[in-house]
């Protein structure tokens, strides 16, 4: 099968207008007809769901949460990008486009990227309009702040919960909809596979996850908003419910899957504390405006520090080692997440990590030269003539908690310290994943009529995420890309009448979910599902964590193959498939992370070069930096599934550079 | 963050099959529980062992356990989300317990929020009264006004904001003598009425919300507070009175 992106013709900023422009569209008629699926409600589903409902389509929207307003998307904090230039300080699409190429290592397509970068603008003005109550500043104008990886302020944000109140909106606009009888909102329900006849897609088997009962949904058309896959790792980011499994059962049913090895390590979350941890607590990177990252410059520091001896804050100025500061002058500790990651790694694999763990792994965040700016701006700004140091130091406390509170409150609530006084660990951990689901321009896979979007496709990001573009890609595929393009495919189905579900590839294909739900509930094994799901998450973090090798990436293809063998064997899921069964639930979901992890091993085992979140230690520089190869990969590699994981046939996807000269990335 | 000493607990935790089967308080002994680990990872440990028991593990809603998605939804010792204030269940950290304490766990109470199974309930009245009036109608076709084309004075927008940040978990219902929902409406219908883009549908909106809320069973508010202190956003209760005063002129005409 030849993949074919259908990136429009014509110059870059055409493209979208044009391909807008060319497209065949369905009469608001005939939409009354035509049924749509959305599975997901976050960010990407949910806004999807609510404009796709506005122009007229039936939507049944799914999601495994007891409301739609659960979605993860709810979690993210920073903020949203858009090339609005309302700070004046340079920006336009293009350099927003031209950032996101960059900060993505090369490895996105030019023509998504522009077009989310074109579409930016909107969002704000969609999501003002719709009440989200954005930051302001006193002229009641928005505010911004700035990110990793970018020169300029272009994140609008509100206080560290941006992505609630974006999705509020999104849900907001689902509920007008619902309320109106065009969206039928189908809650603690999971998608578990897709039904295809004649090679589209018409509809999904879902499990109503109170009941148990196993339903049938039929639609002319799919779209997977399902995000993204970080909990293969089992300790990341991500909600504890966060799963591969819609994204995996379309991969098994045709649709490719792109660039799996491309994960996001964000440099500031909360380090692991123990072993009965279930999930890590991201600090967001706004804090990297203000806060300095550091290690004790030296050796015996860092053990007296770990082991309880020496306070932090004892250290003197002079060693200290700021060695984002040190690396980068430039971007210094606004580095890209990827760049940020690794630091934070290379110093603590030399021992100067600062957390007493299982492996030492923590650095400092340190808030204090930021208290003492803000402090003596304020006493300035108040007319304090010959301030205290004490003062000073409270007049900036409150600029700091003014800015950051809610993270501050985070942080002492799970780790009892308080970073107003000293500063905080902080250490990496999975967050999001570029990759996903193969998609062509129209965000349409592989298999006709099934559609990918947010984070659950791999299209805008390449190699690495720049923070605040991802609540950016969710709405721009949900509110303004989607939409657009179903029609052209839907414009074929205006006669095509309800699609039935008595017919024998919904039957079959309930057939096999029941069964793999009742093998699991008959197995009586010795282990529960977290402790595979525990299992899978060391081997990936070890061997496909970070920093990969050959050799360990052979291993990890090994060792999973095997750790998913004795899991059919020995896992003991209790309860039966016709009631509320939650480790039930978990158990389908890790037996496809199993899966996915097989494949994401191979992967980065195939892509031998170092690029974004993808780091081969055989490619680096001397000074320890990742090393392209243009020359050999600069293509998406799609996989088309066979059997096993592992195993699945790579297609290539060239990419082609017309706009910007592929550089080394550098933030020094 | 190391790992000190483990706790032992004694654990009384509601069981309920099901939404019609009878539920009952049942005993539960755990030991060696960190400190440093949140209370919802206490309830994993138990499961485990539960399951290596052979039996059925204790159904619990939780999903982004860093109290931003309103999913978990304890009553514990008596209290919407435990001991401590302004925090979900899912960040109460089990060092605000002591060794030895016997820890009541139950799921939140209220007619319109039904047990479905152990810890679990139902909160869809919640979103149908959003569906009734929690928006505004604009389209999602991108082609609004400028984003700054109507300025909102800082002091509305970050009371919008603190409004708006209400997480929908349900606990100023379940903290509620009456079982009122006045605290989660009032949030919403303040967030709406304090910008200029929800002004237009502002008096449908609180009439319809407020009669939804009744129609599915929640109480009336008699203004003892108690909601604002277990809410775990601190959602003020001047949003109350705000949503009174639209309400009272709403209904004037």
């Amino acid at each position: 099968m030849n993949l074919d992106s259908k990136i429009p013709e014509g110059p870059l900023k055409d493209k979208w207008t044009n391909h807008k422009n060319n497209i065949r569209l369905v009469n608001p008629a005939n939409k009354r007809n035509i049924d749509v699926i959305v599975v997901g409600t976050g960010l990407a589903g949910g806004s999807a769901a609510a404009t796709l409902a506005e122009l007229g389509y039936n939507v049944k929207a799914f999601c495994y949460q007891d409301s739609p307003r659960r979605a993860h998307s709810i979690a993210a904090q920073g903020g949203i990008n858009a090339a609005k230039n309302y700070q004046g300080d340079g920006d336009s699409i293009y350099r927003l486009f031209y950032d996101t190429v960059k900060g993505g290592d090369y490895r996105s397509r030019e023509a998504n990227v522009y077009r989310l970068a074109e579409v930016s603008a909107n969002i704000i003005d969609q999501c003002v309009a719709q009440g989200v109550p954005f930051a302001r500043d006193y002229g009641g104008l928005l505010d911004n702040r700035s990110f990793g990886g970018v020169l300029v302020s272009r994140t609008f944000y509100a206080k560290g919960q941006t992505g609630q109140q974006l999705l509020l909106g999104a849900y907001s606009a689902m509920n007008r909809q619902i309320a109106k009888g065009k969206i039928k909102m189908y809650n603690r329900h999971e998608m578990l596979d897709v039904v295809k006849i004649d090679g589209k897609a018409r509809g999904i088997i879902a499990r109503n996850l109170v009941s148990g009962e196993i339903e049938r949904h039929s639609a002319h058309a799919v779209v997977v908003a399902s995000g993204g896959y970080g909990n293969v790792f089992f300790l990341s980011t991500n909600a504890m419910g966060s799963n591969v499994t819609a994204a995996w059962k379309i991969h098994k049913n045709g649709a490719f899957f792109a660039n799996p090895c491309y994960t996001q390590i964000h440099p500031t979350c909360i380090p692991v504390h123990g072993t009965q941890q279930s999930k890590l607590t991201l600090m967001s990177e706004s804090l990297r405006n203000d806060g300095r990252i550091w290690v004790p410059k030296k050796l015996e520091d860092a053990k007296a520090v770990r082991e309880g001896r020496l306070k932090p804050t004892d250290i003197k100025e002079e060693d200290r080692d700021y060695y984002l500061e040190r690396r980068y002058p430039s971007f210094g500790n606004l580095v890209p997440r990827d760049v940020a990651s690794r630091a934070a790694k290379e110093r603590c694999d030399a021992g100067f990590g600062v957390v007493n763990n299982d492996t030492n792994e923590g650095v400092f965040l340190d808030f204090k030269s930021a208290i003492q700016r803000y402090g003596k701006e304020e006493a300035h700004i108040k007319g304090i003539k010959n301030a205290s140091a004490e003062e000073i130091t409270k007049l900036g406390e409150k600029v700091i908690e003014s800015k950051y509170g809610n993270l501050f409150d985070m942080y002492q609530q799970i780790t009892a310290e308080n970073p107003y006084k000293t500063p905080m660990k902080i250490y990496p951990a999975v967050h999001y994943t570029m990759g996903g689901v193969w998609v062509d321009y129209n965000l349409m896979t592989t298999v006709p009529g099934l559609y990918a979007i947010g984070e659950a496709n791999f299209s805008d990001h390449g190699a690495n995420r720049l923070g605040a573009s991802a609540l950016m890609q969710g709405l721009a595929d949900g509110y303004f890309v989607l939409p657009y393009t179903i029609g052209d495919y839907l414009a074929d189905d205006i006669r095509t009448g309800a699609i039935p579900t008595d017919t024998p590839e919904f039957e079959q294909a309930e057939k096999e979910v029941r069964e793999t739900l009742e093998k699991f509930v008959n197995n009586n094994g010795n282990h529960s599902v977290d402790y595979f799901h525990k299992k899978l998450g060391r081997i990936m973090w070890d061997k496909v964590g970070m920093a990969r090798t050959a050799e360990g990436l052979k291993e990890a293809i090994k060792e999973i193959a095997e750790l998913r063998e004795e899991f059919w064997k020995d896992v003991r899921v209790p309860g039966s498939i016709d009631e509320m069964n939650q480790e039930l639930e978990k158990a389908g979901r890790v037996a496809d992370f199993l899966e996915l992890g097989e494949l994401f091993a191979r992967d980065a085992l195939e892509r031998e070069e170092s690029c974004g979140g993808h780091f081969r230690e055989e490619y680096q520089s001397e000074e320890g930096e990742a090393e392209r190869r243009d020359e050999q990969f600069a293509y998406v590699a799609a996989y088309e599934y066979t059997g096993k994981p592992s195993e699945a046939i790579m297609h290539k996807e060239e990419l082609n550079f017309e706009n910007v000269e592929l550089k080394t990335r550098s933030y020094k | 963050m190391s790992t000190s000493k483990g706790m032992n607990l004694t654990l009384k935790i509601w069981r309920q099959k099901n939404a019609n089967a009878k539920g009952q308080i049942e005993t539960y002994q755990l030991s060696d529980v960190s400190p440093d680990s949140s209370f919802l990872e206490m309830l994993d440990m138990l499961n485990d062992k539960l399951i290596n028991e052979g039996n059925s593990p204790v159904a619990f809603d939780h999903d982004c356990r860093e109290g931003i998605c309103g999913a978990c939804s304890l009553h514990i010792n008596g209290e919407p989300h435990g001991p401590g204030r302004r925090i979900t269940t899912c960040q109460l950290h089990m060092r605000s317990f002591k060794d030895g304490d016997t820890i009541y766990i139950e799921p939140f109470r209220a007619k319109a929020f039904p047990v479905i199974k152990d810890l679990v309930v139902d909160r869809e009245s919640f979103d149908r009264i959003q569906h009734a009036g929690g928006y505004v109608s604009v389209n999602t076709s991108g082609n609004t006004v400028d984003a700054n084309a109507i300025p909102v004075d800082k002091e509305s927008a970050d009371k919008a904001f603190d409004a708006a940040t209400c997480i929908g978990c349900g606990a100023c219902v379940a903290a509620c003598k009456n079982a009122s929902a006045s605290l989660f409406v009032a949030a919403k219908v303040s967030q709406y009425a304090l910008l200029p883009q929800g002004q237009i549908e502002a008096k449908n909106r609180v009439l319809n919300m407020v009669k939804q809320a009744e129609e599915e069973g929640f109480g009336p508010c008699s203004n003892t507070g108690a909601c604002e202190v277990e809410c775990p956003k601190g959602i003020s209760l001047e949003n109350i009175a705000r949503m009174n005063r639209e309400f009272f002129s709403a209904s004037l005409k």
